[in-house]
């Protein structure tokens, strides 16, 4: 079969990943040729700021080399302009002649700088910022000339200048409007960022409009020697730079006849009028506005690159955007709607001899906009805030001091460490893999990462416990400027195997009545033939939670640990934790355990922080043997190695204790008896104290009973790992049986809400308490009927170690086939 | 030339799973796809020793329990970008039978 034609013009950033996302979701669909109106192969153009100002080179900003193309068969045209489109003939043709027929046509023609009308801009030395060629004459000039003039106090505009002044050149930045970079800051910041830049040694002619550019003499070549303004004042420039905006690159569309309103009008699937032709990056026009950041085109090379997969799935449907001058030793981040309206309230926090400027811009309970000068360490996690749109009534008091303090205790492992962008180069970001910043910094820089994603997979900060996401996220906003993105936690894909995300997942579980993995993959349309090594066990959770005692558990989509029911070390032995219901033991249990430790020369047995006892150290192929000496005890799995119910810690409450209010004991007891075999999003720990003073650690549990004179206190989502969370109060009951009932139905409503891999203090942030309490506290039918599904989930469990001793099918996993002959 | 021995059947191996074979020269994971194609590679990840055969198998990839290394069964190397390489041995089936190369 012959390949389909896909012809692309333009070979810049948004272009090349829409090709990128497209290889990885059907490499062999189309045969690919691009035209590229620069001599380079696709190249990181966001870079070119640091390149003038002397940090990096120009090989270092190559996305795709040449070998790219090649590897993937692409037919690079590099220097070619594509100056027609036949849209009848499906083909485009070049300035020298070059002709490609299509089947699709991508346009990612991307924008041009604006020229001022004004007399002498043709004029030798007078240039716009925008490509390599631009970025090579600065530094060239720099070397020869010694005034540089650049018009316009934006983003692109500061940083030339800054690059300018780095090579030694005398610099004015000349602006119109009454203050610098006036669209992305008020005047505050504004007036702040503008000192530290004389600071620098630029100068600043504002409220200033230039009337002409003059040449020199006629001898000298006839380069620009100075700029006069209207106002009549005349300045020395051997070099002027036009930073004054960027203009959708549509002429090519508009003479093809392809509908263009200030872009390439472009539908949520970034289809043009011309359903054969599709537009992406700055020279698309969607729903309006057309993006000049390369996160937002980013998201549209994604959801374009599926529809050219013919996939159909996914709508961009618009983004926020942020963004962050790349001057080094200047910190300026903004997102949003930064300037408010009637409707909008404004938090600000200005310190100008500390030279701190923050300013929060709040609708209703959600925060809408946010401007930050000289500490913008927050600025991602107000982006995400913003993009979440998350409800921050809760919160509003500390929402001006940052992440480090809204309503949490404790973030362990990263004492000390919120400051991104001042931390050193050799401080420890990730504490598991000991990554350092210098290594994250320059992964990001040398392999061009976008994403947080991206960043794990080449460095593996974060990968593992993930407790320094925030930060690696901030070194990320920090290094990548406005072309960071955050994705919304939300709507996050599950995995690289699908666009859904988990709600997306469960709810097609449901209604669908899906009931194994391969049915969910084909009813969802998922790209790799048997899923990767995270959403497998996903859905294997969603399905056995949806549909008890229908869809079948499957093991080959567990991770080990819920596999052999046992917890992996380094050394791939295994340990075994038994169950002790409530912490509570028998001379009996505790002698088999001594023997099993003596038989199977257990190397370490410890007491856990779950208050039960730990063999380490066991062979895989012991596992069974140990088991069946345990069970003999009357022993069963603790579940230490699930996702799944834990432990309920005790204290010895009213039973022995002489401040005990109520049985903690016998009631921390029952519930573990309650919720044996409990399968959950995460794994599950109660306590139960006989008293407030709280012995057993009530306060940090997924479920946290706490006896009072007259009945007990419920408390649910708390957290005693990662990040400490304190639980929160949920509702007084009086009786026992009140308990087990309200502890069962907020468990199964999280096992029915909660994504996987999500702990109930995540869940609970992610769907409110009140929504909780409305369900299981108010509304007692409801309540009934999630704990009769909880039951009806855990009836007839079977303990999975004396499965395993009693069926020799399951003791399969645990033997050893033997060779001698290798 | 190599002698090929029989090792089991293939039912004896879980699909889309793995059993440990104990050899003479240490422990071989051998695994069986999805699509009933069987792999066999020595079962240390090339990172820091974790046992293959206990990771989860995905097409003809497996992920390392330990530290979620992935690691081609065809040829025992790490999916960029992560590099290392385990040694994989020749096996082979014959109708219901599962042979390896000694
Ligand atoms: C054995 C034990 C440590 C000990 O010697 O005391 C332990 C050992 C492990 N914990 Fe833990 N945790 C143990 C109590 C705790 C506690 C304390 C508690 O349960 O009261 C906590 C904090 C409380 C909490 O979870 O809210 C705790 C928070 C974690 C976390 C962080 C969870 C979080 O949501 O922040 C992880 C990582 C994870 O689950 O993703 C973790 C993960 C692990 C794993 C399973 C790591 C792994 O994936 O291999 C460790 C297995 C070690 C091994 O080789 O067997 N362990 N772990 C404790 C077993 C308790 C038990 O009897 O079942
Ligand atoms: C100096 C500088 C700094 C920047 N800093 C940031 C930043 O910090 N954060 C951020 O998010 N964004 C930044 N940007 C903006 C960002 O680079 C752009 O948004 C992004 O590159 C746009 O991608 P694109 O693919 O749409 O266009 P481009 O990358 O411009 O690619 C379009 C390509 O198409 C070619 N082309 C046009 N017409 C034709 C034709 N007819 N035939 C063949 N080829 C054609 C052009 O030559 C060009 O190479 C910066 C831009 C510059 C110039
Ligand atoms: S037992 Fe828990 S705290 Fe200790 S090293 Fe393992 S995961 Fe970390
Ligand atoms: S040992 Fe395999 S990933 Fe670390």
């Amino acid at each position: 079969m012959t390949k389909q034609k896909l012809v692309m013009v333009g070979n810049g950033m948004a272009g090349c990943r829409t090709l990128e996302e497209l290889l990885k979701l059907e490499p062999d669909l189309y045969e690919i040729t691009v035209f590229g109106a620069e001599p380079h192969p696709n190249y990181n153009r966001i870079l070119l700021s640091p390149v003038l100002a002397g940090e990096m080179s120009l090989p270092d900003i190559v996305l795709n080399d040449h070998d790219w193309y090649r590897d993937n068969a692409i037919t690079l045209h590099a220097g070619k302009t594509v100056t027609k489109i036949d849209r009848k003939a499906q083909r485009v043709f070049a300035a020298d002649g070059t002709v490609a027929d299509y089947d699709r046509l991508l346009l990612a023609t991307g924008s041009s700088p604006f020229i001022l009308p004004v007399p002498g801009k043709d004029l030798p030395g007078v240039i716009a910022y925008r490509d390599i060629a631009d970025t090579e004459a600065m530094i060239a000039a720099a070397q020869a000339h010694r005034h540089a003039v650049v018009i316009g106090a934006g983003l692109l505009g500061l940083e030339a200048a800054n690059g300018l002044r780095l090579r030694g050149m005398d610099v004015t930045v000349v602006h119109l409007a009454e203050w610098i970079m006036e669209r992305q800051l008020d005047r505050s910041a504004a007036d702040l960022l503008k000192q530290s830049l004389e600071a620098k040694g630029l100068k600043f002619l504002l409220g200033k409009q230039t009337a002409e550019l003059v040449a020199g003499p006629e001898n000298e070549g006839g380069r620009v020697a100075a700029i006069r303004f209207k106002d009549g004042e005349i300045i020395p420039a051997e070099l002027v730079v036009m930073a004054v905006g960027i203009r959708p690159n549509t002429t090519l569309a508009e003479s093809a006849g392809i509908h263009t309103v200030r872009g390439v009008v472009v539908n949520d699937t970034l289809q043009t009028y011309d359903p054969k032709i599709y537009a992406v990056g700055e020279c698309a026009a969607h729903r309006g506005t057309a993006y000049g950041l390369v996160a937002p085109l980013f998201e549209q090379a994604k959801v374009c690159a599926n529809h050219l997969a013919q996939f159909g799935i996914g709508r961009y449907t618009g983004s926020v955007t942020s963004t962050k001058l790349k001057v080094t030793g200047i910190d300026v981040f903004s997102a949003g709607n930064f300037t408010g309206d009637e409707t909008t309230e404004e938090i600000v926090l200005s310190d100008p001899a500390g030279g701190v400027y923050k300013k929060l811009v709040i609708r209703g309970e959600t925060l809408v906009g946010a401007v930050l000068y000289g500490d913008t360490a927050d600025g991602a996690w107000y982006f995400q805030l913003l993009r979440d749109q998350q409800n921050i009534g809760e919160i509003r008091d500390h929402l001006m001091f940052g992440a480090a303090h809204a309503g949490s205790i404790g973030d362990v492992g990263h004492a000390g460490q919120s400051q991104a962008a001042t931390m050193a180069d050799s401080a420890e970001v990730c504490g598991c893999n000991g990554v350092c910043k210098g290594t994250i910094v320059k992964a990001i820089k040398e392999k061009g990462l976008f994403t947080v994603d991206e960043v794990r997979r080449h460095t593996k900060a974060s990968s593992s416990c993930g407790s320094c996401t925030g930060l690696v996220e901030q070194i990320l906003a920090s290094t990548v400027g406005g072309a960071y993105q955050p994705v919304e936690s939300r709507d996050k894909a599950v995995c690289g195997c699908t666009e859904h995300s988990h709600g997306e997942v469960r709810a097609a579980i449901r209604d669908q009545h899906l009931l194994s993995i391969p049915q969910v993959m084909q009813a969802l349309g998922w790209t790799t033939p048997n899923g990767c090594a995270a959403c497998r066990p996903a859905l294997n959770y969603y399905l056995i939670s949806s549909w008890p005692h229908e869809a079948h558990d499957d093991p080959q989509s567990r991770f080990i640990n819920e596999r052999a029911h046992a917890n992996i070390q380094k050394d791939g032995t295994f340990s075994v934790v038994p169950r002790m219901w409530g912490g509570l033991t028998t001379p009996k249990e505790l002698r088999a355990i001594a023997d099993v430790a003596e038989k199977y020369q257990v190397p370490t047995v410890k007491m856990t922080g779950g208050a039960r006892i730990d063999l380490l150290g066991i062979k895989k192929t012991d596992l069974p043997k140990v088991w069946a000496d345990l069970g003999q005890a009357g022993m069963v799995s603790g579940h230490a190695y699930g996702k799944s119910i834990r432990t309920v810690k005790t204290c010895v409450g009213a039973e022995h204790c002489r401040f005990g209010t109520q049985l903690a004991m016998s009631m921390g007891v029952k519930l573990e008896k309650m919720l044996f075999g409990m399968w959950s999003p995460h794994k599950v720990k109660l306590a139960v104290s006989g008293c407030p003073r709280n012995c057993a650690e009530a306060g940090i549990k997924d479920v946290g009973v706490i006896g009072v004179d007259s009945g007990y206190e419920l408390y649910v989502a708390g957290n005693g790992g990662i990040k400490t969370e304190v639980a929160q109060f949920f509702c007084k009951v009086t009786s026992d049986e009140e308990v087990l009932e309200y502890a069962a139905a907020f468990l199964q409503l999280y096992r029915e809400q909660g994504f996987y891999l999500e702990r109930t203090c995540h869940y609970v942030a992610r769907v409110g308490l009140d929504a909780i309490k409305k369900i299981v506290v108010d509304d007692a039918p409801r309540r009934r009927e999630l704990y009769e599904r909880l039951l009806f989930a855990l009836q007839n469990y079977e303990d999975p170690w004396n499965a395993a001793v009693q069926k020799p099918a399951l003791r399969r996993e645990f033997e050893t086939l033997e060779i001698l002959e290798i | 030339m190599s002698d090929w021995k029989k090792l089991c059947q293939l039912d004896d191996i879980p699909r889309q799973g793995s059993r440990v074979v104990a050899s003479a020269s240490g422990d071989i994971a051998l695994f069986r796809t999805d699509d009933d194609e069987v792999f066999a590679v020595h079962d240390q990840c090339p990172h820091k020793g974790g046992p293959l055969s206990q990771g989860i198998l995905t097409g003809r990839v497996v992920t390392c329990p330990l530290h979620g290394w992935k690691i081609a069964l065809e040829n025992g190397e790490a999916v960029a970008p992560d590099a290392g390489c385990a040694r994989t041995f020749s096996v082979k089936r014959v109708g219901d039978d599962v042979w390896i190369a000694t």
